[in-house]
Formats: structure tokens, C-alpha cells, sequence
């Protein structure tokens, strides 16, 4: 049962309405790849993305199921910056059942993380979390409450985001609201001013930090407050040159630490430490979404999220990402790092019924609307949401991880949470301040991850 | 000895200058003197910037200071108390505030009424041991409050506790009254052992009087000995209010739920959300500091004796 | 009724015994100590033990207790080989501060007490001002100096040494670069003192300095004048009388400054917390929290074995304080 589903849902499984037959079939060679438990859990490679109205009827007649709630409801959220937070009112005021009174308590983002197991020993009783390894762990733990009844009721969403909602047991305890990918983000208006082009592959991309620097731009943004966000360019730089298989497998504790192929990933990055921003570890991302935004940085590879940062509409409309640039060929630009964003139930929550009908209410095109039209840096997770007013990164996110041929989820969400911030949180940030370290600190990794994975 | 002591004044150097004012001649300037002020105001200067900057800081709008090359060491172009309300509200200072005041009041006076207590009985009575239950206590409270987490944690997990205290949990932890409860449990050490020694400085005769009067123990307690220690329970008010109210570490192990915890545990929570707002951060950041400062201010000489009673034995 | 109401209570106390005592004081006086008692020993005392217990165990701390289960000296294993790199990084920092702190604020308390203790002008306002900072907690303290003298982009240290703009910035808190570093035989990382924690190390002197310095000037004053000038007068000068005479016989407070240097080296948490803990600032006291109930639903087991090392750390001096000051209680 531990070795099931190390793995995030393949790409077609993350799909939309506007899944072709061809992204299909290539979804059905990213799940070969798994486990044959996948298959255990209710979906295959033939179901995968299709067939919405069937499952909508049906979805229509379940969720009558659903006990209609009232009373208090708490709501634990950790979107606390300005527009997330202002999103998620939104999307609670647009909860059509009135006599629910909802209490929505807010955590700054990073502590809500750091102390997730304590809180969840006494939450609230709908609590923010994202999709992955994590997700499972604290089901597998008792920590959570089955929805699976509320996914009954849940027709538009595809069976890919079932899948990623769904713990080791088969259960569902995850309802998905968004997801967004990681890309490299630049400035349109400055990449056309100074002749600058989208790098595809790395000697590209290098090249490209090179003409930046002489141009007197620093051309990586670089923050790593927390010790989260810099995880996410050891998982691209670990997908192109070792491929996505072998990052699952790393992740999931069955490879070496102190293999070479880790250590070609930290050669390489070394390469990019001269070319991106000083004082990585102590800056915040937010920060560095200002350096982009006042145009002295030239790039930053970060999640879309970056544009809820900003305020000026015309700074949105300006900025664009690429993807990671290839490092080998074999494995091109195919995997993309896209974390899915929802929330969970408590074990055992002060009201049942309001907090089943209220994630029903999540996981429809009604609520991702309201939350995405006052922070549209995401893309919605139902296949019904209407993107016809989606902006141009939002259309782009959503092509971009449907034609991907891999998805992963996040560093921090995609392995264990004990190995992920005690163990790669530090090294990261100690390859960041000193690398030449990485050996000593990977040799420490590899030992650490042994007596962490062995429990 | 050739102690020249006249009349109890201490000969020192200071007396030669008292000497030498009171004859009327003037206080030639010694440069050991001016040495010595400069030193020491030197020092004040230091001790005071911090703070002082801060409170520069809190009163400037940070798109203003952030823009400008020498940041908060310009010319205030503007100033106002926006940064404090801002703080105030989205920190939702006061609710904090409230529960701050529900977790303080109660813990002090508890405390010291239960550690007047025992300092009460072992002082006054002979019990065989009562050596062992003042160093027990002495011992408890020296102890960095780190050891003891992980049991204590457990402990408040596990303790069922009525619906009607504790709404959120139904156990001892996420509760004001678990938060009452350790911070009595972890300050009876300390204020018993200042107690005891001041009332052991307390003349045994007051107490037999009054129970040859046929006062019982806790009238003799209450009339006699009780109002004697006024002095020491009030400075030992101000070191425990400070102490109660500066609490960061049991707030936030013991309790979770952020809309429960007191302020000073708030802070982790505001230079979080407020980003890279340093004035903001700052104004937020001296709001939460006010009342020990005005504590201190007011009452600064009950706040030195209570330390100095735990340092003199009496 | 007596006469020696005005004299000091001599050393030998008359206390009434307590079989004189009526059933119904007896009764009052058993709640007196008992209940306070209770409360200190279920919540302090029962932890501290419990504390040792666990860290031969392996607890996730979610499950019920049943879930422990006892594995004997493992965890100290662990921590002294896997997790060797976070032990002797924390313990390194905590000697690190324990020195820093007796060699900088104590001693400069101590020398202000001394300066202020003689009666020159102001010397209250003095007092005052250097005092303020102790009723501040750490954690406000970290704030404070983080927003307004370490702050990348305008604070006091970047600004007077012109390095504001961004991209050449000195990142004061976060830079965990070592000052410098060397090897321990056993050990495989390098261990040394990191930038950033050097940087806070003044903002906990700051705070440090005022308290040692109310703690000696109290000492000072109940220090008989007399004596101090006798030996003045005999030819000694200041700094000899000082350390011949007033620091000899200050001895209780010499040990009360000693004992709350060092337990307040090991009990600092609150500032590195409240700056969220980056890397380069690790102490013991750190690490038993982060095992509390870790994202990996936790390692009680190695948490407690975090915190019996703290108490190993301290209990010598704990002691050596009680023996100390409930000498005279014996007699």
C-alpha cells in the first residue's frame, strides 16, 4: 500500500474540457508507468478525462445525497496574503446555503505549514492543504476525514483529480480548487526591448543570463525564505537531467542520495548561483516578485501564483513564463511541476453536514470562478469552470500542464513531510549559502532519509 | 581601622567633592568624570536607538522610506499613526488583547496567592519538608521550559476538559485555562522562593499574637501576614505580569488555533503577513511592547525590588 | 510583649511545631501547600521525568499511548550519528552564546552596576534606561532589531554602510556563512559560528546587559560600605578593592548572575522563533520542538533525547545553585 501512488496524476488526468484524444493517449503512457494499484483505484487510462455528461448526471443525482448543513462551520485557510485571502471570502460569500454561518480563520501561509501536524490535532473543520504524498500520510494517519461521499457528488471534476485526492486506502479526503504550474516567468515588454528570446534549451537559457548581466539586469530572481521555494528548481533541474521517473522514485526514498545523477543536478545549479540574486535565503518570494515587477530582475522561476503579487493590472498583463529549458534531450521539456490546491476535512469535525456540503460546494465550477475572478493566477480544477474570460497566463497554465507528459506536484508535497522540512529544507538552503558543501551535506541527506524512510 | 566615617557618609571621592561644595569652592572638572558621563551616555544612546528607531520607523508610510537612498534616516516627508491602526487591524490586535488579558489576570493572581501559600507555611511552620519542596520549586522553575514540552504537550492532549472551557479541543490544550494553568505551575517556584524569604524576615511574634487571639492558620494568614507582604507582592505583580505577558514558547506549543493565543505570541504571525512592510512590522511590533513599557514606566521601582528580592535573600 | 521586635530574626528559627497545631489548621495549612504543589509537580516536576522516560521510546505522538514503544538508547544513537550535524550545530551555538554572553553582557552589566552604584548624577535615569529593554520579550526584541537595524533595505547596519540598493544588499539574517569553521575528528560537517547568529548575538546582549545589571546593583547595595572603604583607605585602588573585597563577598549574587547566564543561554528560543529559525541559527531548544509533532506526525522519542541533553546541560548548575542558596537553610 506505501509504494501506491508516489506518483501525481499523469497529464491528461489533470485535464479540461478541452482534453484532445491525442493528450489522451499520451496520458495513458505516462500511467503505464505506475503501479497496477492505480487501476485498484477506480480509474484507468479509459476513463481518464472523458466522458463529462455521464458522470455529471450521475454527479447531479449523488449529490442530493448530501445532507443539507447548518450552523457554525470553521474554516481553516492559510491564503493569507491580500488577494488569496480576499479571493477566499469571496468564494465563501458566494456559498449558496445561508443558514451555514462560515468562520474562516487565517494563518500566515508559512506558519500554517510549519505547525500543520499540531494543528490538525485540534482544526477546524474544513482546513486548507494541496494534493500528494502529504495529503495521504495524514490520511493514512487518522488525521483527516473521508469525503468520499462528497465526491459522489463531484461530476466535474476528472477522474485524475479523484486520483490525487485519494489516500492509500481508495477513500477520497481532498477536494481540488486550483492548480497552477511552475514556470520561468519574465517581463514581455522587456524580453521585446532589449531582443531577448525564450530559451528552450539550458546552454540557451545560459547564454541568455549572460546577456542580462552584461545588460546590468540580475537575471535570476532568487528567494528561498521558509526553505520551500528554491525545492522547486532542484525539482526541474532534477526532471530534465534525471528525468521524471527517476525524481518519483528519489522522492519516494528508493534512490541514492550520493548517486551521481544527484550530484549532476547540483553541478549544474551551481552554474546558476553567480547569475541570480544575492542573499537568496533570507528573501521572501513576495520580495523577489518586486525585483520582477520594477524590472531589475530578469527571470524567476516560481508558480503562477507570482501574479497575484501584483497590484497594477498592466504589470499582470505583461508578465509571461516559459518552461524549464531542456538539459537532455531524452527527457525534454515533458514533465511539469503543477500542484493542485483544495482543502481537506477534519477527522472528526464540530459539523458534519455543513462541511461535507460546503467542499461539495469547492469542488464546483461555481466556487473556483469566485475565488479565480479576484485571483485569476490559477486555473480552475472543474472541468466546468467557465474559461472563456481566463487571462492570458491562466489560458496558457492550462495548455501548458495538459500537453505536459508528466506532472509532479512539489518537493515538499511530493516525499515524506519529515524528510521534506527537516531534512531537504536545511540542505537546500546550506547548497544555497556554501556550495561547496553539497557532498558532505548530501552524504548526510542520504543517511537522514534512511532512518526517516525506514519508519 | 581609620574608617574616617563621619557621622555614617561614606568616605569616597564623592565625599572630597561634598567637602569642597559645601565650603564653597568649586568643583574643579575631572576628566575621570567626564569620562565616566560619556561612557555612560554613550551607552543610554545605544540601549534607546532601537527603540527609538522603531518608533521613527512606525510613523512613516515605507513606500516612502523604502524609495529613498539613506531609507529612515531622511526628513519625514509625512507623518502619521497609519502604520498603528493598520497593524492593529490586521493584526487583529484586539482580540489578542482581550485574550492576553484573560490569560494574565488570572495566572498572576493565582499564582501569587498560591505561592503565598506555601511560602506562608514553610516559613512559618516547621515541616520536615519543607527544604525539599522550596528547592523542588526553585528547581522547577530554573529549568528551561524546553525540557519539559514534549511530556506537557502529550499531557494538555490527552486531559479531557467540558465543552464549556474548552470549546475547541475538548482537551486541556487550545484553551485560555491551559495557558492559565502552566504559566501558575511554572511561576509558583519563583515567586514561593521570594515569598518565603520575605516573610521569614516577618518577626514570629506578630503570628503568635494573633493566634493566642484564637486566629486560625488562614485568618492569621489572611489579617496578619498577608498585608505585611504588600511591597513584596507588588513588585513580585510587576516581574510576573512582565514575565506572564512576554510569553512566547507556551503559547505557542500549547496552543494552535491563532485566533486563541495571547499577543506576544501573535508577533510570529504579523511580521509574516505583513510581508516586507518594515514600518509596519514596527509599529506592530512596539503596539505589542506598550504595556510592559507602561508597566515599567509606572511602576519601575516595585519592578527592581521584585528582582532584587529574588537576588538578596531577604 | 517582646522586646526584640526590631532586631534581626536570629539564624536559628522558633517555629511552632506543628503537632501544636489545632486538626482544623492542620487542615488549612495541608491545602495550603498541597494544592500548589500538585499543580507544580503534575505540570513540572511529572514532565522533566517523563521527559527521560520518553527518550528511550519511539513515539509518533499521535496515537495513543499504547503506540510507544520502548527502543532503548536508539535515539540518542541517532541523534549523536544520523542527525550529528544538527546536535553539534546547536550545541555549538549554545556554547557559542553561553560564552559570548558571560564575556560581553555580563560583564558589562557588572561594570555598570559598579559605575552606578556610586552616587553620580543621573545615576536613576541611567538605571532606567538601561533596564527597559529586560521587560521586552526576546521575541519582540528579534522583531524590532529585524525591522529597523537589520532590514536589507533601509535599516540602521545597510544604510550607514551604504549597501541599501537591491542586489547589493547584506542579507543580516539570513547569511548562514560560516566566519570560519573546522573540523571535530568524529564529526564530518565542519562546525562554526554563522554569520547571522553572530548578528543576533547583540540584539540578545542588548537585552542581556540590563539584567545582569539590576541583579548586581541590588547585591552591590546590601554590600556594607564600610568595608569597601576600609580597604580603600588602606592603599588599595578601585580596581584592587574590587576584586579583593566587593567581588568575594558578593558571592551569592556572583552565583545567581552565573546560574541565570547559563540558563538563560540554554533557554534561548523565543528570538530565533519569532526570526522563523534560518539556517545557521540552530540551538538544542530548537530542535526539541521541531519533534514536537514534526510534519513526519513526529519523533517524541528523539525530541525528548533533544530535551534530556538540555537537561543534562543545566541540571549541574540547578544544583549547584539549590546547594548554594539553601545552604544556611540547613543550618
Amino acid at each position: 500500500m506505501s509504494s501506491q501512488a508516489r506518483r501525481s496524476p499523469s497529464p491528461s488526468e489533470v485535464g479540461f474540457s478541452t482534453v484532445s484524444r491525442r493528450q489522451l493517449l499520451l496520458g495513458a503512457a505516462g500511467i503505464a508507468g505506475a503501479g497496477g494499484l492505480l487501476a485498484a483505484c477506480g480509474s484507468s487510462s479509459k476513463k481518464a478525462g472523458g466522458t463529462n455528461s455521464a458522470s455529471t448526471v450521475a454527479g447531479a443525482a449523488a449529490a442530493s445525497k448530501l445532507k443539507k448543513g447548518t450552523g457554525a462551520l470553521s474554516f481553516g485557510s492559510n491564503y493569507s496574503n491580500d488577494k488569496p485571502k480576499a479571493a477566499v471570502q469571496a468564494m465563501v460569500d458566494a456559498f449558496p446555503n445561508k443558514d451555514v454561518k462560515i468562520a474562516i480563520n487565517t494563518t500566515d501561509h508559512n506558519t500554517y505549514q510549519d505547525n500543520i501536524v499540531q494543528y490538525l490535532q485540534q482544526p477546524d473543520d474544513i482546513i486548507s492543504w494541496f494534493a500528494g504524498y502529504r495529503m495521504r500520510f495524514f490520511a493514512a494517519k487518522g488525521l483527516v476525514g473521508d469525503v468520499s461521499d462528497v465526491w459522489s457528488g463531484l461530476g466535474d471534476l476528472t477522474d485524475a483529480f479523484k486520483k490525487a485526492s485519494t489516500g492509500d486506502d481508495g477513500k477520497q479526503y481532498f477536494v481540488p480548487l486550483y492548480y497552477y504550474p511552475w514556470g520561468v516567468h519574465y517581463r514581455k515588454s522587456l524580453f521585446t526591448e532589449k531582443g531577448y528570446t525564450v530559451p528552450k534549451t539550458w546552454d540557451e537559457f545560459l547564454a541568455l543570463a549572460e546577456k542580462m548581466k552584461t545588460d546590468k539586469l540580475t537575471p535570476l530572481v532568487a528567494a528561498n525564505d521558509g526553505k520551500w521555494p528554491q525545492m522547486g528548481m532542484f525539482d526541474q533541474l532534477n526532471m530534465r537531467t534525471n528525468g521524471y521517473d527517476f525524481h518519483v522514485s528519489l522522492m519516494a526514498g528508493k534512490e541514492k542520495w550520493t548517486d551521481d545523477r544527484v550530484a549532476n543536478v547540483f553541478k549544474s545549479w551551481e552554474k546558476l548561483i553567480p547569475l541570480q540574486q544575492e542573499g537568496v535565503n533570507g528573501r521572501k518570494w513576495e520580495e523577489g516578485a518586486t525585483a520582477l515587477g520594477n524590472k531589475e530582475a530578469g527571470m524567476y522561476l516560481i508558480g503562477t501564483f507570482l501574479t497575484s503579487q501584483f497590484k497594477d493590472q498592466a504589470v499582470i498583463d505583461d508578465i509571461d513564463f516559459f518552461a524549464f529549458p531542456e538539459i537532455d534531450k531524452k527527457y525534454a521539456q515533458d514533465a511539469v511541476e503543477a500542484p493542485i490546491d483544495g482543502f481537506m476535512m477534519a477527522a472528526k469535525p464540530k459539523n458534519v453536514d455543513a462541511a461535507k456540503e460546503f467542499l461539495g460546494y469547492i469542488g464546483t465550477a461555481a466556487a473556483q470562478e469566485a475565488y479565480l475572478k479576484i485571483d485569476p493566477s490559477s486555473v480552475a480544477a472543474s472541468s466546468k469552470a467557465n474559461t472563456a474570460n481566463y487571462s492570458a497566463i491562466q489560458k496558457k497554465s492550462a495548455d501548458f500542464v495538459a500537453g505536459a507528459k508528466q506532472i509532479s506536484q512539489f518537493l515538499d508535497r511530493d516525499t515524506d513531510p519529515e524528510f521534506a522540512s527537516k531534512v531537504m529544507g536545511d540542505a537546500i538552503a546550506s547548497f544555497l549559502s556554501d556550495p561547496k558543501t553539497i557532498t558532505a551535506t548530501l552524504k548526510t541527506v542520504e543517511e537522514k532519509k534512511l532512518t526517516i524512510f525506514k519508519k | 581601622m581609620s574608617a574616617t566615617v563621619a557621622g555614617g557618609q561614606v568616605v569616597s571621592e564623592g565625599v572630597r567633592e561634598r567637602v569642597a561644595t559645601a565650603t564653597g569652592r568649586r568643583r574643579p572638572i575631572r576628566w575621570s568624570r567626564v569620562v565616566l558621563h560619556t561612557f555612560l551616555i554613550s551607552t543610554a544612546i545605544v540601549m534607546i536607538m532601537p527603540i527609538a528607531l522603531a518608533f521613527y520607523a512606525s510613523l512613516r508610510p515605507y513606500a516612502e522610506t523604502s524609495s529613498r537612498k539613506g531609507g529612515l534616516f531622511t526628513f519625514p516627508k509625512k507623518l502619521s499613526f497609519a502604520n498603528y491602526s493598520s497593524a492593529f487591524k490586521q493584526g487583529d490586535m484586539g482580540r489578542h488583547l482581550w485574550v492576553t488579558f484573560l490569560i494574565v489576570v488570572p495566572a498572576l493572581i493565582l499564582t501569587l496567592l498560591l505561592a503565598s501559600f506555601v511560602a506562608f507555611a514553610v516559613s512559618r511552620y516547621s515541616f520536615r519538608f519543607n527544604l525539599v519542596l522550596l528547592m523542588l520549586f526553585t528547581a522547577g522553575n530554573l529549568m528551561p521550559q524546553q525540557v519539559i514540552i514534549l511530556p506537557l504537550f502529550q499531557i494538555y492532549s490527552r486531559i479531557p476538559l467540558p465543552s464549556s472551557i474548552s470549546p475547541n479541543s475538548g482537551h486541556l490544550n487550545n484553551t485560555i485555562f491551559g495557558l492559565v494553568l502552566i504559566h501558575i505551575a511554572f511561576q509558583i517556584g519563583f515567586c514561593t522562593f521570594v515569598l518565603s524569604n520575605y516573610m521569614k524576615t516577618i518577626p514570629k511574634e506578630l503570628g503568635e499574637a494573633a493566634s493566642v487571639d484564637g486566629a486560625s492558620v488562614p485568618k492569621q494568614f489572611y489579617r496578619v501576614i498577608l498585608p505585611i507582604c504588600r511591597p513584596a507582592l507588588a513588585a513580585l505583580a510587576t516581574l510576573e505580569f512582565t514575565w506572564i505577558y512576554n510569553d512566547f514558547f507556551w503559547a505557542v506549543t500549547l496552543v494552535s488555533r491563532g485566533n486563541l493565543r495571547p499577543i506576544t505570541s501573535s508577533i510570529k504571525n504579523l511580521s509574516g503577513q505583513f510581508l516586507t512592510d518594515d514600518n509596519l512590522v514596527a509599529a506592530g511590533s512596539l503596539m505589542i511592547a506598550l504595556p510592559t513599557l507602561i508597566v515599567y514606566l509606572i511602576l519601575q521601582k516595585q519592578f527592581i525590588s521584585g528582582l532584587t528580592l529574588g537576588a538578596n535573600k531577604g | 510583649m517582646s522586646t526584640d521586635l526590631t532586631t534581626a530574626v536570629p539564624r536559628k528559627r522558633r517555629r511552632r511545631r506543628y503537632s501544636q497545631l489545632t486538626s482544623g489548621d492542620k487542615r488549612a495549612l495541608g491545602f495550603m501547600t498541597g494544592i500548589p504543589t500538585v499543580i507544580h509537580v503534575a505540570f513540572v516536576t511529572v514532565p522533566a521525568l517523563l521527559t527521560i522516560f520518553l527518550s528511550f521510546t519511539k513515539w509518533d505522538g499521535l496515537h495513543g499511548i499504547s503506540s510507544v514503544r520502548f527502543v532503548g538508547f536508539r535515539n540518542y544513537w541517532e541523534i549523536f550519528t544520523v542527525f550529528e550535524d544538527t546536535l553539534s550545530a546547536a550545541i555549538f551555538n549554545n556554547v557559542i552564546l553561553l560564552v559570548f554572553l558571560f564575556f560581553g553582557p555580563t560583564l558589562f552589566g557588572i561594570l555598570l552596576a559598579y559605575l552606578l552604584d556610586k552616587n553620580i548624577r543621573g545615576t536613576r535615569v541611567y538605571q532606567s534606561i538601561y533596564y527597559f529593554p529586560v521587560v521586552l520579550s526576546l521575541a519582540v526584541v528579534g522583531i524590532i532589531w529585524k525591522s529597523v537595524i537589520f532590514s536589507p533595505g533601509q535599516g540602521l547596519l545597510n544604510t550607514v554602510l551604504g549597501r541599501t540598493k537591491a542586489g547589493h544588499q547584506i542579507d543580516w539574517l539570513g547569511d548562514s556563512h560560516k566566519v570560519f569553521s573546522f573540523h571535530i575528528p568524529f564529526l564530518d560537517n565542519a562546525i562554526g559560528p554563522s554569520k547571522n547568529f553572530l548578528v543576533i548575538l547583540a540584539a540578545i546582549a542588548w537585552r542581556h546587559a540590563g539584567y545582569i545589571m539590576v541583579l548586581y546593583l541590588a547585591g552591590l547595595k546590601s554590600f556594607d560600605p564600610s568595608l569597601r572603604e576600609a580597604a580603600m583607605i588602606d592603599g588599595a585602588n578601585e580596581w584592587k578593592t574590587f576584586r579583593r573585597v566587593v567581588f568575594p563577598t558578593l558571592k551569592p549574587i556572583n552565583v545567581i548572575v552565573v546560574v541565570i547566564t547559563i540558563i538563560e543561554a540554554l533557554r534561548t528560543y523565543d528570538i530565533i522563533a519569532a526570526l522563523r529559525a534560518p539556517l545557521g541559527m540552530e540551538l538544542i531548544s530548537l530542535e526539541v520542538t521541531k519533534n514536537l509533532l514534526g510534519e513526519g506526525g513526529g519523533n517524541v522519542g528523539r525530541g525528548s533525547a533533544y530535551g534530556v541533553v538540555l537537561l543534562v546541560l543545566c541540571i549541574g548548575f540547578i544544583i549547584w545553585y539549590l546547594v548554594n542558596n539553601f545552604r544556611e537553610e540547613q543550618t
